[in-house]
């Protein structure tokens, strides 16, 4: 299949309108668009766009909707600046531009046969749930699938309907952890890399997705190896400010690298040394 | 017969796994079987830590009280796992709520009883060393991410 790529001019933003908004959490949203602009539309799991505030600014939002026969955009935001606060603002009706979809892509067909461990941190998760729809989409061609999230509170879990659903499903294996909670909270807390013994998988023949803050995807993707995974079967999705998201203004040059256009989706063996140089 | 069915429940937990079975049945001697019911408490804050648990079904929250907050769960543990560190050095008091959320059966530890036996045998220490070092080492840890609160907005 061809890796879905930017249209047209990539720079030239197309124009798409929010038909549908809605809370995930106090600070977060998630907006579905719809355009008629041709190749917004089909993208894979793990890309993302530059969604464009009109008159504040741009900035790079995981697509986090189903890849399948998507006929709306969908993106999480979480208000943490200007932009992304405009953006989670805007309310059905609203229009902006949106340039993609851009980037490497989760690697789901390398996982088939295989065990898949998907280890997501927070609003980790948004970036991670194509892949997920995907897998359990196809569920028959994998191997045992595991899905560990941890997150800051009980009161900060992302798609928690969704989580509920997949908890019900009998060949999903799901454990949820929070840094800390309240005596009404029944479940699992401590850090994400504690559940890992909870869950059974064949390190031999994983293949790993984690996505979350930073840190977390360096002592996950360690714990990982440690237990045997091979760390080119270890894949983390990375963040850094964006600009042009074609690699050519060098915003969010990684080593040798460009987020944006060899990433964000990277493989811990190629990446690992470079997450402990701190000038990066 | 208790202390050889204890032996036999400590070589199979998963703390105690590969200790040499000599060491295994002088760390039973100081052990018990023992139960709790969903909402009990294994140990409360400022008691003495006089004792330490092997979890063998059921899981066990760690709390602590803070003014104004009400209890604030900081870590939950279960099967297979251990509660309880404070009983390792001086003043041997615990620092925290440990409450059962389920069902518990566990095997207890008299802390002195396992001290005393560590003094006069440095090989048997040596070998609880080896146990506790690495799974403190594993809460610092943890303790640090949980403190650095990763998830939360650092924009």
């Amino acid at each position: 299949m061809a890796e879905p790529v930017a249209v047209g001019d990539p720079m030239l933003p197309k124009v798409a309108e929010v038909v549908a908004r809605r809370r995930e959490l106090a600070d977060t949203w998630t907006i579905e668009l719809v355009t008629e602009a041709q190749g917004l539309l089909a993208f894979r799991p793990g890309q993302f766009n530059m969604l464009y505030a009109f008159g504040v600014g741009e900035a790079a939002i995981s697509v986090s909707g189903d890849p399948a026969g998507a006929d709306r955009l969908i993106h999480t935001i979480r208000d943490v600046g200007k932009v992304s606060a405009a953006l989670a603002g805007l309310k059905p009706g609203a229009r902006l531009g949106v340039r993609g979809p851009f980037g490497s892509a989760w690697p789901v067909e390398a996982a088939v046969g295989q065990d898949v461990v998907v280890m997501a941190g927070g609003l980790g998760l948004a970036p991670l749930r194509p892949a997920l729809y995907r897998l359990l989409a196809e569920r028959q061609r994998f191997g045992r699938i595991a899905l560990l999230y941890g997150t800051r509170s009980p009161s900060d879990i992302l798609y928690a309907k969704e989580l509920a659903r997949w908890r019900a499903q009998l060949d999903l294996q799901l454990e949820v952890t929070v840094d800390h909670a309240g005596t009404d909270w029944h479940g699992h807390v401590g850090v994400v890399t504690s559940l890992l013994p909870r869950v059974v998988f064949d390190p031999a023949r994983t293949v790993a997705l984690l996505c979350g803050p930073e840190v977390m995807m360096r002592f996950g993707a360690l714990a990982l190896q440690d237990l045997g995974v091979a760390p080119g079967a270890i894949h983390l999705s990375l963040e850094r400010h964006m600009k042009c998201a074609l690699g050519h203004c060098g915003r969010c040059q990684f080593g040798s690298q460009f987020v944006c256009k060899d990433g964000p989706v990277a493989s811990f063996a190629k990446v690992g040394r470079l997450l402990t140089i701190k000038e990066l | 017969m208790e202390t050889h069915g204890l032996q036999e429940i400590l070589s199979g937990h998963r703390f105690f796994a590969d200790l040499d079975p000599a060491l295994c049945a002088l760390v039973a001697g100081c052990g018990r079987n023992v139960r709790f019911e969903a909402g009990d408490y294994l140990f409360h804050e400022g008691e003495p830590a006089d004792r330490f648990f092997l979890l063998r079904h059921g899981r066990v929250a760690f709390e602590v009280t803070a003014p104004g907050r009400g209890p604030l769960r900081f870590l939950t543990v279960g099967e297979g796992e251990v509660v309880g560190v404070s009983w390792l050095v001086p003043p041997y008091r615990w620092n925290y709520d440990a409450k059962a959320l389920e069902t518990i059966r566990a095997i207890a530890l008299d802390a002195k009883c396992l001290r005393d036996k560590c003094e006069a045998d440095h090989h048997l220490g040596y070998e609880l060393m080896k146990r506790f070092v690495p799974e403190l080492v594993r809460r610092l840890h943890a303790t640090r991410l949980q403190m650095f609160d990763v998830y939360g907005q650092h924009g």
